[in-house]
């Protein structure tokens, strides 16, 4: 009984990082979906994102606001607003120009733009980490003869809930929407859906919004979960992130939510059964083994090599 | 149109807006237990205002400002002019290269300790760039996780002479033939990879080394690293103040002088010198040999090269496998430099430091690259206060350096070939 | 020297190639022709093994080599041009026909470090190589000039040339006279015919210009929708009723 609960335990909380790396990975994966590129500073804009959200928080209590759903929509609505806002400017500036050319350029100056995004935080906010407030808490218990007891925290519900609202409303959009059935064109064939008539550079710019949005929600839910917050926070989520785009198949966004999950499980039992040391060396090792023999992931489709 | 272009800059000044306001702006700052946030300082956010305006008046007038920079007579001297002469060029660029180690060679007897001990960082990172610039510059293989061959030939150092006393000439050859091994066992199953997922990968495997190197906590010492590493000597000459080692001799006992503490600051410069020039000896040579010209016609259409008989995965493993062996080069040096060394010195960002200065030297180009690890080692330690704006810097490079001139400053020159007339 | 049987290619749930066989003997011309889309290419691919064929066998002097990997498919002497043309541009017109020489120069790299004398006479007949084929082709006054800036046409020589210093048995064009003016067309036409007969090489030729190809190919096969739909001399495809049936119904 007790094994089973503390096997429970390690599931829900690798669940509920994976909830949050699927929110990132969603990102990565259309990005990729659209125009074939890493986007390399994906983790940066995540990382802004909990730093918006912190300081929205921080700045409403101090203004006096106590109901706490208020505070948090809005420090959500200000993450969001300011993680999109950088990931469309990060396009413009950083990829627009090169796109189309050798496959490394965009590559290289992602990477400058992820160094550049993670010293401009460092350099305006420092480099120590500051602490995130536990603004849920409380949570289920559950024991077994009261020796080892699992539990489910308030905070872990929000996060499942949050991810699946958001995983809805994204499935929702991609499938009914004008922009969203645009986008599926785009991803398709970009060259096609150009001449057919649908503006690509709007369509890409929604992607990295769209993206960069949800990265900001796992910003907010993650920096909480965590309790702290660093200027090099989102460089490890990223990687994370970008492992479970490619785990469930990249340019896939089901395959960003399984793909997600699966490395948050896999994590967590790692933590729980090895050491928690290891748990990074399991998700890139994971990573290196997905892309050796299946390269295109769970759910994603095969690449013909063109000749 | 017009109102469309207002529209639009002004759209641009908001998100510059946006994206600026509350991470410079709002500071927070830890008080006690509570976070507290405070507002920056008044200069910061009339700069914040100064930059959304200057990106209204960019956006809004973009046309006509594009339009007068075209027509201005370019601004740097060296894109737009002719070409020089090929023969030219190479003999200038021979003069420079002849010039930088005259100078070099001279350099360490009238400057300060200090400043030869920045030398010879400039020396591993000259070795660190040459040696990536073969697997990225060349043959355009994206490596993130370089650093992790740099550790290799440092750690085996350290572990070596920890457990067996192993002198540093020993250990140079070592080191270096291990981390080339590893470039080439990692490398055999991801070489295959297509270049964005290989990045990736490479940067996974640097992560996980440094991971291991931390938490192997009874081999390395976990982060506490490793000491005690000993300087090189000649001869068997130690250059401390007492010999340590039975047998060898002291280096100012020897000759006859008073005991200096710069003998040894500057022999292990010396030798970092001469090991530079060596690595970019061998790399110029490869790049004149069938090798060093297949890994360039693999980066530049892998097909074409697969059609005409040359196998992927031999041609990167070589590029690769060269690489990791004079980052572990650099690395022995590093270790025997510092005397100490722990997972902090391999982190990724240093990775990045040197790809960047591979980035700015122009990919491929020897002179190009060198130059640029002179410059990014040594500019933060001119201006302090540029030190902290480093990393920003860099990063803002490479963006604009992809934008701009993807080729780098010094782009690399094509090797002339004289073909005589055959009947 | 060249046997194709029954070769068939499945990309998912499409057939591109099925069914489709030829043969080529020693110092022949033969073209594959056949409407855009037809799988000429693919059947291309498959011979110089980027393609695993997903049926059917491929004979080399005998031997079967269908999916044997790519390099070393060109190092039994079965050489490729690609329908647009590749060559590594940003690299001189000299190097790209060393490159090509790659397996004739492998000798070890310590030798190439320390410059052996027998490594240096290998390098040298690499270069007379090289120099003796830019001749041929016209570009010997290039020869240090970027690929990627030569004109079109002059791109088209090169990557013939690129695969004649390989010393083939076999080459394989793909589409050779796309974009040439007839001028060059003609000079292309000669340089295929000389090739068979001054060089022995024999010669499968993609094309749709079908003057160059009823005047060089020795034996022409159409194929239409991925399947055989004729074979024979010039002379009897240009009389085939299904071949005509199918080009003038594509067009």
């Amino acid at each position: 009984m007790q094994d089973l609960l503390y096997f429970s335990q390690q599931l829900i909380n690798g669940l509920t990082i994976g909830s949050a790396y699927a929110l990132i990975a969603i990102g990565y994966t259309m990005v990729y979906g659209i125009i074939g590129m890493i986007n390399f500073a994906h983790g940066e804009i995540y990382m802004i994102g909990a730093y918006t959200a912190l300081i929205a928080i921080t700045g409403l209590t101090a203004l006096g606001l106590a109901w706490l759903p208020l505070i948090l929509v809005v420090a959500l609505l200000c993450a969001m607003l300011v993680s999109s806002s950088m990931g469309w400017a990060v396009e413009r500036v950083a990829y627009r120009p090169v796109r189309g050319r050798h496959r490394l350029i965009p590559l290289i100056s992602a990477i400058g733009m992820s160094i550049f995004l993670q010293n401009y935080v460092h350099l305006a906010q420092g480099s120590r980490n500051v602490g995130f407030p536990a603004l849920i808490e409380g949570g289920f218990n559950f024991s077994a003869d009261g020796a080892f007891e699992m539990s489910l925290s308030y905070m872990q519900i929000t996060i499942f809930v949050t991810t699946l609202i958001c995983m809805t409303v994204l499935s929702l959009f991609i499938s009914r929407s004008r922009t969203g059935r645009a986008c599926r064109a785009v991803s398709q064939d970009l060259g096609m859906a150009s001449l057919l008539g649908i503006d690509t550079n709007r369509i890409i710019s929604a992607t990295f919004i769209i993206g960069a949005a949800l990265a900001a929600v796992a910003g907010l839910l993650l920096g909480m979960y965590y309790g702290s917050i660093d200027p090099l926070f989102g460089f490890i989520a990223g990687l994370k992130a970008f492992t479970a785009a490619v785990l469930g198949g990249i340019g896939s966004i089901p395959g960003a939510m399984l793909g997600g999950l699966i490395l948050g499980v896999a994590e967590s039992m790692t933590s729980g059964y090895l050491s928690g040391e290891y748990k990074d060396v399991v998700s890139f090792g994971l990573l290196i083994l997905i892309l050796l023999f299946k390269p295109t992931g769970l759910l994603g489709k095969p690449e013909v090599e063109k000749i | 149109m017009a109102a469309n272009n207002l529209r639009h800059a002004l759209f641009c000044a908001v998100v510059t807006l946006i994206i600026s306001i509350p991470i410079l702006g709002l500071n927070l700052e830890a008080e006690g237990i509570n976070i507290i946030l405070t507002g920056a300082k008044t200069s910061t956010y009339i700069a914040i205002v100064l930059a959304a305006i200057a990106v209204f008046v960019f956006q809004a007038y973009r046309d006509s400002i594009m339009g007068l920079l075209g027509k201005l007579p370019n601004l740097n001297p060296l894109a737009d002019k002719e070409p020089m002469e090929q023969s030219k060029r190479a003999k200038l660029e021979s003069w420079i290269l002849t010039g930088i180690i005259v100078l070099a060679l001279f350099w360490p007897f009238v400057v300060s300790r200090g400043s030869v001990d920045l030398a010879t960082l400039v020396l591993i990172y000259v070795m660190l760039a040459l040696g990536l610039n073969v697997v990225v510059g060349l043959a355009g293989l994206l490596d993130l996780g370089y650093v992790a061959f740099y550790a290799v030939g440092a750690y085996t150092f350290a572990l070596l002479s920890q457990y067996t006393g192993i002198s540093f000439w020993m250990a140079l050859p070592i080191g270096a033939l291990l981390a080339g091994l590893t470039g080439m066992t990692l490398g055999f199953p991801v070489l295959r990879l297509r270049g964005d997922y290989l990045a990736i990968v490479t940067l996974g495997f640097g992560e996980i080394i440094r991971i291991l190197l931390n938490n192997w906590t009874t081999l390395t010492g976990g982060p506490n690293g490793i000491g005690g590493i000993p300087e090189p000597t000649l001869f068997g000459m130690e250059f401390g103040r007492r010999v340590k080692e039975e047998g060898n001799t002291s280096f100012h006992e020897t000759f006859g002088i008073a005991y200096s503490g710069e003998h040894k600051v500057i022999f292990l410069y010396l030798i970092a010198l001469v090991l530079a020039v060596i690595t970019a000896l061998i790399i110029r040579r490869f790049m004149r040999m069938p090798v060093g010209r297949a890994w360039e016609a693999l980066r530049e259409d892998e097909i074409a090269a697969r059609s005409l008989g040359l196998s992927r995965t031999a041609v990167k493993l070589s590029a690769f496998t060269i690489g990791a062996f004079f980052a572990g080069f650099a690395g022995t040096v590093f270790a025997s430099k510092q005397g100490f060394i722990s997972p902090e010195s391999f982190v990724f960002l240093e990775s990045a430091i040197i790809l960047a200065i591979v980035v700015l030297g122009g990919m491929g180009s020897q002179l190009g690259v060198i130059l640029a690890a002179i410059a990014v080692t040594i500019l933060p330690e001119l201006a302090r206060e540029f030190s902290e704006y480093r990393m920003l810097i860099f990063g803002a490079a490479m963006v604009l350096m992809m934008v701009w001139r993807p080729q780098g400053l010094l782009p690399m020159r094509r090797i002339h070939i004289t073909l005589n007339k055959q009947e | 020297m060249l046997e194709v049987q029954n070769l068939s290619m499945r990309f998912g749930g499409l057939l591109a190639v099925d069914g489709v066989s030829l043969d080529v003997q020693e110092r022949e011309i033969v073209s594959i022709i056949g409407p855009n889309g037809a799988g000429k290419t693919t059947v291309f691919n498959c011979m110089s093994g980027f393609y695993k064929p997903s049926g059917g066998k491929i004979l080399f002097e005998g031997k079967e080599v269908q999916g044997t990997p790519d390099y070393k498919i060109s190092r039994l002497g079965m050489v490729r041009t690609f329908q647009h043309v590749r060559l590594f541009t940003k690299m001189s017109v000299a190097e790209n026909l060393l490159v090509a020489q790659h397996r004739h120069l492998n000798t070890n790299m310590l030798a190439g470090l320390l410059g052996t004398p027998n490594y240096k006479k290998r390098e040298q007949k690499a270069l007379d190589r090289a120099a003796y084929w830019l001749e041929r082709v016209g570009l010997l006054d290039l020869a240090n000039r970027e690929a990627g800036n030569l004109a079109y046409g002059q791109q088209r020589r090169l990557e013939i040339a690129r695969c004649m210093v390989t010393e083939p048995k076999l080459l394989m064009l793909d589409e050779p006279a796309a974009g040439l003016n007839p001028a060059e067309t003609k000079e292309l036409n000669q340089l295929i015919v000389s090739l068979k007969e001054d060089y022995n090489v024999s010669v499968v030729l993609i094309e749709h210009d079908m003057s160059l190809v009823m005047d060089i190919s020795d034996r022409i096969n159409v194929i239409n929708q991925g399947r055989p739909l004729a074979s024979g001399t010039p002379e009897e495809i240009r009389q085939n009723d299904d071949v005509i049936k199918a080009y003038l119904g594509e067009a």
